[in-house]
C-alpha cells in the first residue's frame, strides 16, 4: 500500500491563486450591477421628476390640504 | 466491627465505582464515550476479585444485620447490594480487551501519560496498547527491522497497537444532530408559549394611534405632505384619480 506524497507546500498560495481571481471578478461584478440596477435608474428617477414639476402648483395644493401652519387654505 | 465495616464501605466504593463508561444507556448518549480506560488483568481476575469484595460486603452486612449495629432497613441493603452488583459485573463486561491500566481503582491518574483520539493531536503521550503479550512483542521487535519486511496485516496490527482509533472512525457521524434540532424546536415552543401568554396578559392596551381611523387620517396627511413624492411613499399615488397606482 503507498499512497502518493500530499502536497506538504505552497498550500496559501495555491488557494489564494484559485480564490483571489474569484473575489476581485465577483465584488467587481457586485459593484457593477448595485451601479447599473439601483443607482442609474434612481438618478433618472429624480431627473424625470423634476422636468415636470411645478413648484407653485405643489405648494397650492400643500396648502389646500391644510398641512402648513405659516400658510392657511385659501378658505377663511 | 464498626470501623471494619467502614472500611470496606470505603474500599469497595472506591474500587467499584465507575467513570464515564456507565453500564447504563443515558437518553442522550449517542456517541461511545470518549475515553478508554483498561484493565491491568484480564477479565475474569477482575470479575472474581470484584465477587470476592462483593461476597465480603454480604457477610459483613449481613453480621452487622444480625447485631443490629448500623440499623440499615433490609431493603436498602438489598438496593445497595444489587446496585454494587450491577456496578461490578458489567463493569468488568465493559472492558473487552486487554490495555495498560494505570491503577486498580477507575480514577485516572492524571500525572502519568494518557491516550486520547483526538483530530488535532494526532500522536497521544503513549500508545492505545502498552501491556503487550508475546506476539505482540515480537511484532514490535520485526517493527525495528526494515518496514518493507512487514505484510500489510502486520502493519494494521501495529497501527491498532499504537492507536484505538483511525481518523476517519473519530470523525464517523453520530446522532447528535437529531437532539440539537429537537431541543432546538422544543425551546422554540416554549418560547412561543410565554411570548403568547406575555401578548395576552402582560401587555398594556395599544395606544390610540394605532387604531383604523387614526392610520387612515395618518396617511391622508402624509400624501397631503408630499412625502417621498420621487421614489417613495407618495411616489405610488396617483394625484389625479385619487388612489394607489
Amino acid at each position: 500500500m503507498s499512497l502518493a506524497k500530499p502536497a506538504m507546500r505552497g498550500l496559501l498560495g495555491k488557494r489564494l491563486r484559485f480564490h483571489l481571481p474569484i473575489a476581485f471578478a465577483l465584488s467587481l461584478v457586485a459593484a457593477a450591477a448595485f451601479k447599473y440596477g439601483v443607482t442609474e435608474p434612481r438618478k433618472q428617477a429624480y431627473a424625470d421628476f423634476y422636468k415636470q414639476y411645478d413648484t407653485t402648483k405643489e405648494f397650492n395644493n400643500m396648502r389646500e390640504a391644510g398641512v402648513f401652519e405659516s400658510v392657511r387654505p385659501t378658505g377663511k | 466491627m464498626l470501623s471494619q465495616i467502614v472500611y470496606l464501605h470505603w474500599l469497595s466504593f472506591s474500587k467499584l465505582s465507575h467513570t464515564p463508561s456507565l453500564p447504563i444507556a443515558l437518553p442522550f448518549s449517542h456517541q461511545e464515550p470518549k475515553l478508554r480506560h483498561s484493565n491491568s488483568a484480564p477479565k475474569q481476575a477482575i470479575a472474581e476479585e470484584r465477587v470476592h469484595f462483593l461476597i465480603h460486603i454480604v457477610f459483613l452486612k449481613v453480621q452487622s444485620l444480625s447485631t443490629n449495629m448500623l440499623h440499615l432497613t433490609k431493603g436498602r441493603v438489598g438496593c445497595l447490594l444489587s446496585k454494587r452488583a450491577v456496578v461490578g459485573l458489567t463493569n468488568s463486561g465493559a472492558r473487552m480487551s486487554s490495555h495498560s491500566h494505570h491503577e486498580v481503582s477507575d480514577q485516572v491518574d492524571m500525572s502519568q501519560p494518557m491516550y486520547w483520539d483526538r483530530l488535532d493531536t494526532p500522536l497521544p503521550d503513549r500508545a492505545w496498547n502498552d501491556v503487550l503479550d508475546s506476539k505482540d512483542k515480537s511484532l514490535k521487535e520485526k517493527e525495528k527491522g526494515p518496514w518493507t519486511a512487514l505484510s500489510k496485516e502486520e502493519k494494521i496490527a501495529l497501527y491498532r497497537l499504537k492507536f484505538n482509533h483511525t481518523y476517519p472512525e473519530m470523525k464517523r457521524p453520530s446522532h447528535e444532530w437529531k437532539t440539537v434540532i429537537g431541543g432546538m424546536f422544543i425551546f422554540f415552543g416554549i418560547t412561543g408559549l410565554v411570548v403568547f401568554w406575555q401578548g395576552h396578559y402582560v401587555y398594556p392596551p395599544q395606544p390610540h394611534t394605532f387604531g383604523e381611523e387614526w392610520q387612515a387620517k395618518q396617511i391622508q396627511r402624509m400624501l397631503d405632505m408630499r412625502v417621498n413624492p420621487i421614489e417613495g411613499f407618495s411616489a405610488k399615488w396617483d394625484y389625479k384619480n385619487k388612489q394607489w397606482k
